[in-house]
């Protein structure tokens, strides 16, 4: 385990595995999209609109997951204060707000013809605005703390703080009379959905996670590329300090 | 112990004596539910409805204004440091130095919210509620921001950021004190039910925040 997390070890192992990855989640999200518009049944009852979940419900599952990567990345950089672990922590929260994102405004475009609104204060609408107000305060600890290494657990302590909100925004459906429905693919007695459906959804939700996982390999090896010119920077300003010196006293 | 108490004697004095104390918390206070009605328009119906509401964002944004000098002082002169490295664990450190800093600006905030109410047309019972959720709320507000208050203490500009950390981790106690607020004054929901939950959320937040807050203040001080 260690060795796959040597920053070196993970650049040339990134390298040779992000192409396959790349075409994988290329393929996966072609053919969800097509099932997602062409072989997926309209709903009798919401018609059209009905598409719009292949496309919410894989963000809203991916902004969960993510933040779980994030927590898992966070203990990474309390315990074991490795610097792989930094990265995919920073690397993580501005994808995971995007996925959020994505699933906030999916769900108020599908709300707007379903429930007649664009926005309710329900459970679960009101946990998923603050996960992802937990992810901008993230992202902006990240950029405000100039050190990486303070930063890095600085908002890794965050990160563990704002796991509360985890469970809350998963179960805040059978908690709370919500406009939001129930689960009704992960739930006890199996999916509700009807196998047409069903099946579309989950390619989609496979294609999200594997453009997840491309993007944040490709952000934690920018991250390390980052630090390693942040590092080599210092050393050349090291280097150009020794060569001013001597020229200094020789011309006082 | 003794030295807990003698810090806690320390943090009261330093706020009664440097920057007004606490006055300067509940005026703050004062100045937002006198907006409000502005805002809102004199209307007394509407402002006994949504009174409670307007009362508990006040006392929120006075208490996060005043939670930046909880640390920021001590990191100045270096004291912080100073109770970094002293016998006493840095989590019962940080725990003494928030119920300080609740009973210099919390509890004033709580002694004001009647007179105030009255100010937003609250009658008896709807005053005594409000009163009694800020009293069991506030601690919680008081803990959480001390989490964001120790991860920005070394920050420049700390206090934006702070707010924005804290806030969304502060909707749990606003929505529990509000509603408790709210069925003292009649309703559907017995006054007891969101108002244990309140005390719940202090309690859990004293419990597990000055571990996050020492935290933050070891890797960051």
């Amino acid at each position: 385990m260690l060795k796959y997390a040597n920053p070196t070890f993970f650049l040339r192992l990134v390298a040779a595995v992000l192409p396959w990855l790349w075409a994988a989640t290329i393929l996966t999200l072609g053919v969800g999209l097509y099932m997602t518009f062409l072989t997926a049944p309209a709903d009798y009852q919401q018609g059209e609109t009905v598409r719009i979940m292949y496309i919410h419900v894989p963000a809203a599952w991916l902004s969960m997951f993510i933040y779980m990567v994030m927590t898992l990345s966070a203990l990474g950089t309390l315990v074991w204060r490795h610097p792989l672990a930094d990265a995919s922590q920073q690397a993580a929260a501005p994808l995971g707000a995007g996925f959020t994102f994505i699933c906030l405004v999916t769900g108020s475009l599908w709300g707007k013809p379903m429930w007649g609104t664009w926005w309710v204060w329900d459970a679960r609408l009101t946990s998923v605005l603050v996960l992802f107000l937990i992810y901008l305060g993230l992202i902006a600890l990240w950029n405000t703390i100039e050190e990486p290494l303070m930063a890095a657990r600085a908002s890794a302590i965050l990160t563990l703080v704002g796991v509360v909100n985890i469970p809350i925004i998963k179960f805040s459906v059978d908690w709370w009379n919500t406009l939001h429905q129930p689960a009704s693919v992960l739930r006890m007695g199996g999916p509700a959905l009807h196998p047409s459906m069903l099946w579309p959804l989950l390619v989609m939700a496979l294609g999200a996670s594997l453009l997840f996982v491309c993007l944040h390999l490709m952000g934690v090896r920018n991250e390390i590329l980052r630090r390693r010119l942040r590092r080599l920077s210092y050393l050349a300003a090291e280097a150009a300090d020794h060569v001013l010196e001597p020229q200094t006293e020789a011309g006082a | 112990m003794k030295a807990l108490a003698a810090l806690f004697a320390r943090e009261l004095r330093l706020a009664n004596r440097a920057g007004g104390g606490g006055a300067m918390g509940v005026v703050f206070f004062l100045i937002l539910v006198t907006i409000a009605p502005f805002a809102i328009g004199p209307d007394l119906n509407l402002l006994a409805r949504i009174g409670p509401a307007i009362l508990w964002i006040a006392a929120l944004l006075s208490t996060l204004l005043g939670l930046d000098r909880l640390f920021l002082s001590d990191h100045e002169d270096g004291s912080l440091d100073l109770l970094e490295m002293a016998d006493t664990p840095l989590e019962a450190v940080v725990l003494v130095k928030c119920l300080a800093h609740w009973a210099g600006t919390g509890l004033p905030l709580v002694l004001a919210a009647p007179l105030f109410g009255l100010m937003l047309a609250l009658d008896g019972d709807a005053l005594w509620g409000v009163t009694a959720s800020l009293a069991v709320g506030t601690p919680a507000l008081t803990f959480i921001g001390a989490i964001g208050a120790a991860l920005t203490v070394s920050l420049r500009r700390g206090g934006l950021l702070m707010a924005i950390l804290v806030l969304p981790f502060t909707v749990p106690a606003l929505i529990f004190g509000v509603s408790a607020a709210s069925a003292a004054s009649g309703g559907t929901v017995p006054f007891l039910t969101p108002f244990l939950i309140l005390c719940a959320l202090s309690l859990a937040s004293m419990a597990l925040a000055p571990f996050a807050a020492a935290a933050a203040l070891r890797s960051g001080g």
